[in-house]
């Protein structure tokens, strides 16, 4: 027991290397005191709030490089879903008390209410020192023996080839009103934030999709342009998906980011592969080849788009870290996509202009089709 | 964008003196900015008027200019050497407007220089509050409400307009020079019109207050493509109010959501879009409302600032090598991060860690200031800190600042806090001071809540809440025992930042113990990494700090390895010198072969630059600290006698085996004074009488023996912290009790058993004479200078002028000096530096002390005589003989030439104006100038320009002096009627000048008497110069009434005969000869005076 009358309950995370690291449980308690998912690392500032509650987490457990995290605690405004979706939170220390004019809850009773399990007192440079070096891999974490999170954490699943699309996505469409524009978007929901849907409502009017919605029902509620979302995981398995955005091609102008991009690229043929470690963080610099400028990005993925291996789309954005795909924009058809996240939430605000871009992409075809 | 071709030579501006605002933070960018210029192939020259920088190392710059930072000089230095470019962004705000005044003067379109960096518009748009204001409203930014005011009519007039409490805020200055809060109509009269002096253009922003709102700040960079970054959010831990040199700040931010940091950062780049900072990095202030989230922007500096060397130094990421790169026409992409060498610098550093910087202030040199923290700064340096958590990187910050404190409190000072009640508690920490920090955990430990807390100070509460983390876990650590911590127990508590030495305090044992009992419960401190990622990519840097954490990513290397102790945070009496000595050791011992580790908290400073060493450790500088890493690096040798008192506190402490150069028994000798003494009676060389004292008693024993007056003096003390000269028996009292007071509460140069109060007779009139010299394991010397002081001993040799060569010397008494100082190195064994101090009267040489330790004249003699003593001394520390190092060549001949160089010491008393400005036995500058020229008057001359002393050329001079200095004066005051000037005086001066010969204009009143008294004279811009020398403690009433309005109306103020003589002479050879600079360069190779300049 502490003086301020809260238990320390010691815990362990466990990678599927066998890796021990010491801390203490924090959040919701795991059936058995033990927790599994792919252990990342992210390496934001500011934004845990955003970061937990973004969809593409599934089956993940996020550690954060960020020692302090829970400081200005939780607000009904910074949700980028309608619950957290990831598997588990690993942070250095967890703030005992919040302090923000906008908090209405602490990160604690968050991790609670929806059941997420974590783990504080982490030396977590030591684990993301260690995930940088062997990869992103399966771990286990909580209150159980040594023993019993070893078992857990070398049975753990990865995210390679499964679905993780199906476990976050709309059960149904439904409708997000314009808040400016008068366009119709279709927006396919693999894990969709709200901040996207806040931009988008921009443009027009979004309708947000199950994404399992077949082409053909897309382009019947009349779209000015179609949005492939972000979402978790590897796109591989995600061939239905892909052969849906093979046929909107073409027919109205497309736009995806993160694992919207990966399928898009996807559709047209090219191939994706998984980092070593993935980039999660809101400090990477990407160069826009078209004006030379670089945008200060935030980026959530593990898989990547191979270089060159979509002929029928130009390289637009590359990460100037390690020169991987950061955009790509089609020759023959209205479509392009970004991998990082123009929409920031978290993350700097560099690369909004894209959204506008959208917009140009539809104001263009239209005036095409209707010609 | 490449570099461009089109320029060839940059001139850049140093900061010049060490000043309250403005310390070696731009020693560490312009040294940087010299070194990136070069490598891309441009000639550089360098103006800066300190001799203690590594800038102005002849090695540097292609031409280093150690002249006056004055128009009239930079014209001078421009119509020379013809630059291409004057950069202005990296010396700090004097570089700043200085390149203004040459815009403004047309020198720089005269001679076709280009402002790189910031442009003219820029730089008026944003140190201009009014255009700045209007600026930021005009793309749509949030500014308090507010009006500009040029007179006290004008001032009301806003006051009318946006009501009370107001911030004055004065247009061009450093550091918020005349800012001030008014909450009052009075306090605004008073305010307003202190603010108006204060601007360079009479210009003031009355603002309305924010008090109390959080304060952060962004430390941003922007390149000639319009990519823009930050590079690190701070967030000060104190709220708006106080100035944030004067405040503990943090980063990276801890409260801010990101919504809210995604918007200020948007802010801060539309304003650097806005003022038009083309390229470099800026540092934009903002404030929030902590009820509302309401951001405003308070203020931006468009060139590389105190922050922005904290952030480097907190990131890893080198703003002003970037800055300096800018420049000249790269862009952040073109440019790769040195840390992780694989990705470029258009990034954002992300920081895994929680860096803490701690002011230093130095109120209890300055007599009768309030020690209240407000908008106008006045600490003379700072500390930093690097840990996991906020209260690691808290508790490292505290016991970094080298003034007793172990921590947060659980140490013996926070007996003080103990003694006062509940209310009385409450009641100091509602107002800000350097104790405030210690204050809050006492009132938290006393069951205060943190919202109680948070009201009376408006500390955020998520800072306070993790204070009393450390409250709560010395609670229970109190409870228990080292045994019945445990293993997790001892890291949570290591973890919270409590030092071994807190731990021994609350457990009432010896911090050995401790270490014994923490070891045996397996816990040891783990070396972690800084490098701009969070780890996110493999980086070989070699920065690192403490942490209690699983893993040490620290690997020994097998090369022989030196550790250099640094000197710590600038205070006054050990500032920049030492750490140019330690650089310098560094520079040579990686020269020589050896790994160099440096380990210092001072984060201003160009030896914690990772570029300098080949480790760096950012650590507190205590026992325990530094033993760590000692555990951790086995080094070889530890260089402890570089870096002024902090390591040579250490020598005794570490094992002997390990220090380099000098025993640490020599370096006890030299201080033991019975030892000492014994040593110079055997050696038959003069000491002035004297003896040692624990109490009163025992002083007064020693006075009946030797006789008033008595120089009394703490030993283990640097700047001559608490030294007294005592004229009478009540003044003996009052010094001994003042020192005592400190030993109990562990301050710096405290009174105990076993370090007793020098009481030495005190020679009056004497000359004081500095020597620094290098002694070598075979016997063989090398003296480095013999320097004269212009003040006559009982000035500290610290704000001392001092003179190469000896310009009133002897030869034999020269011969005399340095051959006691062979036989004293001798006798003493000493293995690199020895500094002695001799006073000289009637041609009689005394010796007052030895210290076998680097001094603060060091870069100075260095500077002045072209010999790299540092580098040498280091060397001969690690075994090198001076015969091999000549060989070698680095240790080369004294240049022979005709030139003189003067040493000034930088006051700081308009930041203290309740302080008396008089010069005396404790040192009181902040830093120091060096004038060079041919002749020593110019020199002198030059020396006072560089230190801010406008002397005039003509008009009255003002004469006070006590009776002993009567004579001395008589001949400055001649000097001063030969130049033209005309002499009021005090009736008794006057008299004596009279009674000579002397024409005396008018005799002034005393105050309180009939008549116009000398302030109302200096008020009402009558008098140009004040000469008043003090009449000791007793009757100083008067003349520190006159001193004070000299010094507030900014008036040249002379406080010793001798420096009024200097200026007498410097005067005359200024008027005589035509202004010449010539840079160091030259001055190394030798310049003779040709028959055009003879000496009057």
């Amino acid at each position: 027991m502490t003086d301020d009358g809260r238990e320390i309950a010691e815990a362990l995370l466990v990678l599927a290397d066998g890796t021990v690291f010491e801390g203490e449980a924090i959040g919701a308690s795991p059936p058995g005191g033990v927790q599994t998912g792919e252990v990342v690392f992210n390496t934001v500032l500011s934004g845990y709030q955003e970061v937990i509650t973004d969809p593409s987490y599934a089956g993940q457990v996020i550690a954060f490089t960020c020692p302090h995290i829970g400081n200005y605690g939780v607000n009904p405004d910074d949700y980028e879903s309608r619950r957290p979706f990831c598997r588990g939170v690993v942070v250095r220390d967890l703030a005992r008390r919040r302090s923000s004019w906008r908090a209405t809850g602490d990160l604690d009773g968050l991790l609670r209410e929806h059941g997420i399990p974590g783990i504080g007192g982490i030396d977590t440079r030591r684990l993301t020192r260690h995930l940088r070096d062997l990869g992103a891999m399966p771990g286990a974490f909580g209150t159980a023996d040594e023993a019993t999170l070893r078992a857990a954490a070398a049975g753990a699943a990865g995210t390679d080839g499964i679905d993780l699309v199906a476990t976050v996505t709309c059960d149904e469409a439904h409708t997000v009103p314009s808040t400016g524009g008068g366009r119709r978007i279709v927006a396919y929901d693999f894990g969709i934030k709200s901040t996207i849907l806040r931009h988008l409502s921009g443009l027009g009017e979004v309708t947000v999709v199950p994404a399992t919605m077949p082409a053909d029902d897309v382009l019947a509620l009349g779209p000015d342009g179609v949005f492939l979302s972000n979402g978790p995981g590897d796109p591989e398995p995600l061939t239905g998906i892909r052969d849906q955005i093979t046929d909107l091609l073409g027919r109205v102008p497309v736009f995806g980011i993160c694992l919207g991009h990966q399928l898009l690229a996807g559709a047209l043929g090219a191939e994706t592969f998984k980092l070593p470690f993935g980039h999660h963080g809101g400090n990477h610099p990407v160069r826009n080849l078209a004006t030379g400028s670089v945008e200060i990005t935030s980026q959530n993925h593990n898989y990547c788009v191979t270089e060159g291996s979509s002929p029928s789309a130009d390289l637009t954005h590359v990460n100037l870290n390690d020169g991987t795909v950061e955009g790509l924009r089609c020759r023959d058809v209205p479509a392009f996509s970004v991998q990082y996240h123009p929409e920031a939430g978290p993350g700097p605000h560099d690369s909004r202009y894209l959204f506008a871009e959208f917009e140009d992409l539809m104001a263009a075809f239209k005036g095409k089709v209707h010609a | 964008m490449p570099r461009r071709d089109d320029i060839g030579s940059i001139l850049l501006i140093g900061s010049g003196p060490i000043v309250i605002g403005q310390a070696c933070e731009f020693d560490y960018s312009g040294t940087q900015a010299c070194r990136v210029l070069r490598e891309e192939g441009y000639r550089v020259i360098l103006a800066n008027s300190n001799p203690a920088t590594i800038m102005t190392d002849p090695d540097f710059a292609d031409a280093t200019y150690v002249e006056p930072l004055r128009l009239d000089v930079l014209t001078r230095i421009i119509d020379k050497e013809r630059p291409d470019a004057l950069l202005p962004t990296l010396g700090g705000q004097t570089a700043l407007n200085l390149a203004m005044e040459l815009v403004e003067a047309g020198v720089l379109d005269e001679y076709g220089v280009e402002l790189i960096g910031a442009d003219a518009e820029a730089i008026a748009t944003a140190e201009d509050r009014e255009r700045f204001k209007a600026a930021m409203l005009e793309i749509g930014l949030d500014v308090p409400a507010s009006g500009i005011a040029h007179d006290m009519d004008e001032a009301r007039q806003v006051v009318e307009r946006i009501g009370l409490p107001v911030v004055i805020r004065p247009a061009y200055i450093l550091g918020g020079r005349g800012t001030g809060i008014a909450a009052t109509p009075e306090e605004f009269e008073r305010v307003a019109a202190h603010g108006l002096d204060a601007s360079r253009i009479h210009e003031i922003l009355v603002e309305r207050s924010i008090a109390g709102w959080k304060e952060f700040e962004l430390e941003v960079m922007r390149d000639r493509a319009d990519n823009c970054v930050v590079i690190c959010s701070i967030e000060n831990l104190d709220p708006m109010g106080i100035h944030t040199g004067d405040s503990i700040t943090v980063a990276p931010a801890q409260t801010l959501t990101d919504l809210e940091y995604q918007q200020m950062r948007d802010a801060a780049f539309a304003c650097l879009r806005r003022v038009g900072v083309e390229t470099g990095g800026s540092n934009v202030q903002f404030a929030v409302d902590p009820a509302t989230g309401q951001q405003v922007i308070i203020e931006m500096n468009p060139r590389v600032s105190r922050s922005s060397a904290l952030a480097s130094k907190a990131t890893g990421f080198p703003i002003a090598k970037i800055a300096a790169r800018l420049a000249v026409g790269y862009t952040l992409d073109e440019i790769p991060n040195d840390i992780t060498e694989e990705t470029p610098a258009a990034f954002e550093p992300t920081i895994d860690y929680v860096v803490t910087k701690v002011p230093r202030w130095a109120f209890e040199k300055f007599t009768g200031t309030s020690g209240v923290l407000g908008t106008s700064m006045q600490s003379v340096g700072e500390v930093m800190a690097i840990g996991r958590t906020f209260p690691e990187s808290l508790q490292k910050g505290l016991r970094s600042l080298e003034n007793g404190r172990l921590g947060l409190n659980a140490d013996p000072a926070e007996a003080a806090l103990d003694e006062m009640d509940d209310d009385a508690l409450a009641a100091a920490a509602a107002i800000a001071t350097p104790e405030r920090i210690f204050q809050v955990e006492a009132l938290l430990r006393r069951g205060h809540t943190v919202d109680q807390v948070h009201g009376a100070t408006a500390i955020d509460p998520w800072f306070l809440d993790q204070m009393l983390a450390i409250t709560e876990e010395r609670r229970a650590i109190e409870a228990t025992t080292p045994d019945g911590l445990g293993r997790l127990g001892w890291r949570r508590a290591k973890r919270l930042g409590f030092s071994d030495a807190q731990l021994a305090h609350l457990w009432g044992i010896d911090p050995s113990q401790v270490r014994d009992r923490r070891e045996a419960a397996g816990v040891f401190p783990t070396y972690k990494t800084v490098d701009t990622c969070g780890a996110e990519f493999a980086a070989e840097t070699p920065y690192h700090y403490s942490a209690w954490e699983e893993e040490d990513e620290v690997r020994p290397s097998d090369r022989p390895k030196v550790m250099i102790l640094g000197s710590g945070p600038n205070r006054i009496g050990q500032g920049i010198e030492f750490d140019y000595c330690c650089v310098h050791a560094s520079f040579a011992l990686g020269d020589a072969g050896y790994e160099t580790i440096m380990v210092n908290c001072n984060p201003e400073t160009v030896s914690t630059d990772y570029d300098t060493s080949d480790r760096l450790y950012f650590e507190p500088l205590t026992f325990e600290d530094v033993t760590n890493i000692i555990a951790a690096e086995q080094p070889m040798a530890v260089v402890v006698s570089l870096g002024g008192q902090t390591p040579l506190k250490l020598a005794g402490l570490l094992p002997e085996a390990l220090i380099a150069g000098t025993s640490p028994r020599s370096i006890d000798l030299a201080e033991d004074r019975e030892q000492w003494n014994l040593l110079c009676a055997k050696l038959e060389i003069p000491q002035p009488p004297g003896g040692t004292a624990v109490d009163l008693q025992q002083a007064r024993v020693v006075v009946a023996d030797v006789g008033y007056p008595v120089l009394v003096r703490p030993s283990y003390v640097l700047g001559g912290r608490a030294m007294e000269i005592v004229y009478d028996d009540s003044q003996l009292e009052w010094a001994m009790s003042e020192l005592s007071g400190f030993g109990s509460l562990g301050i710096e140069g405290g009174l105990s058993a076993e370090r007793p109060v020098l009481v030495d007779r005190f020679l009056e009139d004497a000359t004081e004479v500095d020597v620094d010299a290098i002694r070598d394991a075979d016997g063989d010397l090398v003296i480095g200078a013999v320097m004269e002081h212009v003040e006559e001993a009982g000035v500290h040799s610290g704000d001392s002028a001092c003179v190469i060569p000896p310009p009133h010397l002897p030869d034999e008494v020269v011969a005399t000096i340095e051959e006691h100082t062979r036989r004293i190195a001798e006798a003493l064994d000493v293995r690199g530096f020895i500094n002695v101090q001799y006073a000289v009267k009637a041609d009689e040489v005394y010796v007052i002390e030895a210290n076998p330790r680097a001094s603060r004249t060091v870069p100075f003699v260095a500077k002045a005589t072209g010999v790299p003593l540092a580098k040498v001394a280091s060397r001969v520390m690690l075994g090198a003989t001076l015969a091999e190092l000549r060989t070698e060549g680095l240790l080369v001949d004294r240049v022979v030439g005709d030139h003189v160089a003067v040493k000034e010491a930088v006051m700081p008393f308009n930041r203290f104006p309740e302080a008396d400005p008089v010069l005396g036995p404790e040192m009181r500058s902040t830093g120091e100038v060096m004038g060079i020229d041919l002749t020593p008057g110019l020199a002198f001359y030059k020396s006072q320009i560089s230190a801010g002393t406008d002397l005039p050329d003509s008009g009255t001079v003002f004469f006070s002096l006590a009776d002993r200095d009567k004579r001395a004066g008589l001949e400055a005051a001649r000097g001063f009627t030969d130049l033209g000037l005309s002499i009021v005086a005090t009736s008794g001066t006057a008299a004596h000048l009279r009674y000579n010969g002397l024409p005396v204009a008018d005799v002034v009143a005393k105050l309180g008497e009939d008549g116009t008294d000398a302030i109302e004279l200096i008020r009402s811009g009558a008098i140009q110069m004040v000469v008043n020398s003090p009449r000791g403690r007793g009757s100083r009433a008067d003349g520190e009434h006159i001193r004070a309005a000299a010094s507030a109306e900014g008036i040249p103020l002379l406080t010793t005969t001798a420096a009024a003589l200097a200026a007498a002479r410097g005067l005359t050879d200024w008027r005589h000869f035509p202004l010449e600079v010539r840079t160091l360069q030259a001055y190394h190779r030798g310049i003779t005076r040709g028959p055009e300049v003879s000496v009057p």
